[in-house]
């Protein structure tokens, strides 16, 4: 019981700061690049700003596919769909504010639609020349998809692999849907060639620091209400979920109402960072929705710490700074570094980097604790059985017993 | 390489390319069908028994010598024209052995030795030249190639050679030429021709090349200026035809066609159409027991270690693409050191590829999902990063590029069926397929291997009580399924690009199947294939081929939803485990 409190308290401290770390971060890392003097030792050059506003953008989508997959147990191969339709949302509104200046200076239509001899604009792209509505649309199309989705596979009880596998069809389908020239969304090319966003230049420096400090604060918020969520009532019966679905339905709570819930608020996270992110890259195609890339989302989120919230933030950096590294300097071996990635953290390191640290730093204490109570008579086994139900609260534990399915299961 | 340049080094026994022989696949090489096989045979049996007989035979003697007669005049030609009123000459003696100068001729081999003005079929080896006897095909001598001069020929030239070799086959005394010669005739109307077709349908006693000339005279007739009965004649004769080339003939007729002749046109077109279609629907469900038969290839190792062990393995495709490229080595082996073998290649890599694909398989096994046994998602990522690594190390040694896998003749060229055409490689995996299949079949319900695997599966600890070395299951039972997974890489090899990309592919559809069908029911999965490929190939006409993908994966999505165990579900307590 003690540790358990404890744990939750050093949760507690953990989140704020790394809340703080994202908010200091949005708030320097613009000063440093806009009012620092390009010679400063200080200076941050804008490409750094991009790139790291990128990965800040990764680590909101780790963390959206944290709350489904550490929290909840439903493994979504499917997540990078749903950062490509907030992607697309948001990109639709960019393609709407270049108006004439494009190759072929239609004021209605984007120059694929032009090129593709459309006449006028497809209904679907109504409204997304106010900034208002294609925000909504960044919430709305994901979340949409996921709670349909979500409503289907839950009620029929689709678990474990199959939900899996079906997630990953689903964004299979959805790829090839958007290579295709008539879906009026750019097929193979996608959206490009932005101009402004809010009537500022997309390109330049304020504008890529002030997306940069949106990320950021974003990521802060998404933090915030993952932990609050996680938290609450509500969080513990997700977690119920994740070990043991059928004793929580015996106990007569409804485990799909629950998975759908989280699946949901996941997905529109997941879109809310791909809207983030395509103004930072400037483009977004359908390359976006390859399963792969949501299998990397997945590797991210393990390798930082499922089950934690500043795990998958950790480890969406340190992959993608990895990744950046490696392609820059070893393409060829940058594929053998991911795969043995995936391999090495589910073989011996199932808990993650920040499950691993807590796991040790638990032990510790439990070692320091366990030495006065020796001295004083008392079974030195006790508190380590007490850590062992701790680390039962990380995802995983429960079937690292063995390899015999659980009998809860 | 090796098959090519043997094929070169005997062209002057092949009697002209069969036009519209085209290669299946671009980027492969262009390998005989197998009529062209047994036309080479004939023809050069045919020529032996012309040698045998010529010795004794005055008036073919004759004949022979007034042709090299003709023959000796090339060495005199000066110009282009020249040539020609020889070729024409040459052309006009009607005689079959004119073919092998002509079409050296035509190919640029012709050469005249400076020394004595001789004309030889040369063949180019390193610096010097063989020479053949341009009439026997015998090795005549060797000179270099400073001491011969090349015949020059030019495109107007090739096309008068191409069309005196097209009468002469029709008169050849192989079937198969004269039908090529027809088919030629046939899609290249022309006035001209219905003469020498006239005085060929005379003279022809085989029905069915009876009937092509036909046909091909009916076509010349319709492009020439007879009268409209005459054309209307045709027109039937070519509605009786019935497939696709009669109807786009008759469309080029019903275009520049006015009266009668442009109402029969055009009601032959109809009446042709409408039997096409009912032909379309057949060749679409075939198109669909095809991919099928792919897809069963591709799911059916999966339904081993997914269906009965429940190991997700994501390195499935790359299982596939590694006997792809075993496949591939193998032919390499082959091309640089037993030509001969070419044929067997496939026969010689099932069970390596086996192998390889088994025993990389089991490494997976003992050294990565051993360990994941019990925990479905860390295995289905663990082995994600298997195939990553694969497939990288599979580009770092064979490089990013396709690889080039050839067909052995007896996969290549296709058969009709009415209107059906059927390729002997799609066919050929059909059977192999189904082969496999009822192969697993029996090793899973008819040996104590099948039933070992088949009792951890049931209930591990049990089996493990009554004296069965469960971890040794495992591991045989995974191997089994990659080396499936291996052997279908062989045959995939045959229709599909071998890239290290080629796994990729397959593996969200083998597990569509798999899943679809049912998991842990062999015959589940077989339905599935079946079904799967009918479906998706029958949409296609109507929605397009992405499309018709997309919406069976969405209806697969929904019938998952609605069966989420299958079409044939396990049942009893062990499902739930």
């Amino acid at each position: 019981m003690i540790t358990g409190r404890f744990f939750v308290a050093g949760a507690d401290r953990r989140i704020a700061i790394t809340i703080f770390i994202l908010l200091a971060a949005a708030v320097v890392v613009p000063v440093l690049n806009l009012a620092v003097a390009p010679t400063s030792a200080f200076y941050i050059p804008p490409y750094i700003v991009a790139l790291t506003g990128k990965y800040l953008c990764y680590a909101l989508l780790a963390l959206a596919l944290d709350l489904v997959w550490g929290y909840c147990g439903i493994l979504s191969l499917g997540h990078g769909a749903f950062f490509a339709l907030g992607g697309y949302a948001m990109g639709m509104y960019l393609m709407r504010q270049i108006g004439s200046r494009g190759v072929y200076g239609n004021p209605i239509l984007p120059d694929f639609m032009v090129f593709l001899n459309y006449k006028e604009l497809p209904w679907f792209w109504t409204g997304f020349d106010h900034f208002w509505f294609a925000a909504l649309m960044v919430l709305a199309v994901p979340g949409l998809l996921a709670f349909i989705f979500g409503w289907f596979a839950f009620r029929s009880r689709v678990t474990g692999v199959y939900l899996s596998i079906i997630t990953q069809a689903m964004t299979y389908a959805l790829l090839l849907a958007f290579f295709r020239n008539d879906m009026g969304f750019g097929g193979n090319n996608g959206l490009t060639d932005f101009k402004d966003i809010l009537g500022f230049n997309v390109q330049a420096d304020a504008m890529r620091s002030a997306l940069f400090a949106a990320s950021a604060a974003t990521l802060a918020l998404a933090v915030f209400v993952t932990a609050a969520i996680v938290r609450s009532k509500y969080g513990k019966l997700l977690m119920a979920v994740r070990d043991a679905e059928s004793r929580t339905r015996f106990l007569g709570w409804r485990a799909e109402n629950v998975k759908l819930f989280a699946f949901t608020v996941s997905a529109i996270m997941a879109g809310i960072a791909g809207a983030l992110y395509v103004p930072q890259v400037g483009i977004i195609n359908p390359g976006e929705f390859e399963p792969s890339n949501s299998i990397e989302v997945v590797i991210w989120t393990a390798v930082g710490g499922r089950g934690t919230i500043v795990g998958p933030i950790i480890g969406a950096l340190l992959v993608n700074a990895g990744k950046s590294w490696f392609t820059g300097m070893l393409p060829e071996v940058w594929l053998f570094a991911l795969g043995g990635l995936f391999v090495a953290v589910t073989l011996l390191l199932p808990k993650g980097i920040v499950g691993m640290w807590d796991s040790w730093r638990g032990k510790a204490k439990a070692l320091r604790a366990a030495a006065p109570a020796a001295d004083a008579g008392v079974d030195p086994e006790a508190p380590e059985l007490k850590i062992v139900r701790s680390a039962a609260r990380a995802p995983g534990a429960w079937s690292a017993a063995g390899p015999e399915p659980q009998p809860a299961e | 390489m090796t098959s090519q340049v043997g094929r070169i080094a005997e062209w002057p026994h092949d009697p002209r390319p069969l036009p519209g022989r085209v290669s299946p696949r671009p980027g492969k090489i262009l390998k005989p069908r197998k009529p062209l096989k047994t036309t080479m045979l004939l023809l050069r049996a045919i020529g032996l028994m012309l040698l045998l007989t010529m010795a004794n035979l005055s008036p073919s003697e004759a004949a022979e010598a007034d042709l090299r007669a003709t023959i000796a005049k090339f060495a005199t030609a000066a110009n282009f024209s020249a040539i020609e009123a020889v070729v024409r000459e040459l052309a006009a003696s009607g005689d079959p052995m004119v073919e092998r100068p002509l079409s050296a001729l035509a190919d640029g081999n012709l050469y005249i030795r400076k020394a004595d003005t001789g004309v030889f079929v040369g063949k180019e080896a390193g610096d010097a030249v063989g020479l053949l006897d341009p009439l026997s095909g015998e090795k005549a001598a060797d000179a270099a190639k400073a001491d011969l001069t090349k015949i020059k020929v030019n495109n107007g030239l090739r096309r008068v050679i191409r069309d005196a070799l097209g009468t002469l086959t029709l008169r050849a005394k192989d079937p198969g030429v004269r039908l090529a010669a027809a088919a030629t005739m046939f899609k290249t109307p022309d006035a001209a021709n219905i003469e020498p077709l006239d005085a060929a349908i005379a003279a022809e006693t085989a029905p069915g090349v009876k009937a092509l000339f036909k046909q091909a005279r009916a076509a010349s007739v319709l492009v020439s200026d007879k009268p409209d009965a005459d054309k209307l004649a045709a027109i039937s004769v070519i509605a009786a035809r019935g497939d696709r080339d009669a109807v786009s003939l008759l469309t080029s007729v019903e275009a520049s066609a006015q009266g009668a002749v442009k109402e029969a046109a055009s009601a032959a077109i109809g009446a042709i159409n409408s039997t096409l279609a009912v032909w379309d629907a057949g060749q679409n469900i075939w198109y669909g027991i095809s991919l099928g038969s792919v897809l069963l290839l591709a799911a059916i190792g999966l339904a081993i270690t997914f269906g009965v062990m429940g190991v997700i393995n994501m390195a499935h495709g790359e299982m596939v693409m590694l006997g792809a490229y075993t496949t591939f080595v193998v032919q390499q082996v082959i091309r640089t050191s037993f030509p001969g073998l070419f044929d067997w290649s496939l026969v010689i890599a099932l069970p390596l590829a086996f192998l390889v694909s088994a025993l990389v398989g089991l490494a997976i096994e003992r050294g990565v999902i051993r360990f994941l046994y019990g925990r479905p998602l860390e295995t289905l990522l663990a082995t994600w990063g298997v195939s990553l690594i694969l497939q990288q190390a599979v580009r770092s040694i064979f490089g990013p590029t396709n690889q080039e896998v050839g067909n052995p003749s007896w996969m290549s060229g296709s058969f009709d069926v009415g209107q059906l055409a059927v390729t002997w490689n799609r066919l050929w995996i059909l059977a192999f397929a189904l082969t496999v299949f009822a192969v697993l079949l029996y090793v899973m319900k008819r040996t104590p291997w099948g039933l070992q695997m088949r009792a951890v599966t049931a209930n591990r600890r049990m089996a493990a009580s009554m004296g069965i070395r469960t971890p040794w299951v495992d591991a045989l039972t995974f191997a089994l399924g990659s080396g499936i997974a291996g052997i279908a890489g062989v045959a995939l090899s045959q229709i599909d690009n071998v890239s290290p990309n080629l796994g990729r592919g397959y593996i969200i559809d083998s597990f569509m199947v798999v899943v679809f069908g049912g998991v842990g029911n062999l015959w589940g999965t077989l339905v599935g294939a079946f079904s799967l490929g009918i479906v998706n190939k029958v949409l296609e006409p109507y929605a397009g081929a992405v499309l018709g993908k997309i919406v069976v994966l969405v209806l697969i999505i929904l019938f998952i939803q609605k069966r989420p165990r299958g079409l044939f579900a396990l049942k009893g307590r062990a499902v739930e485990a």
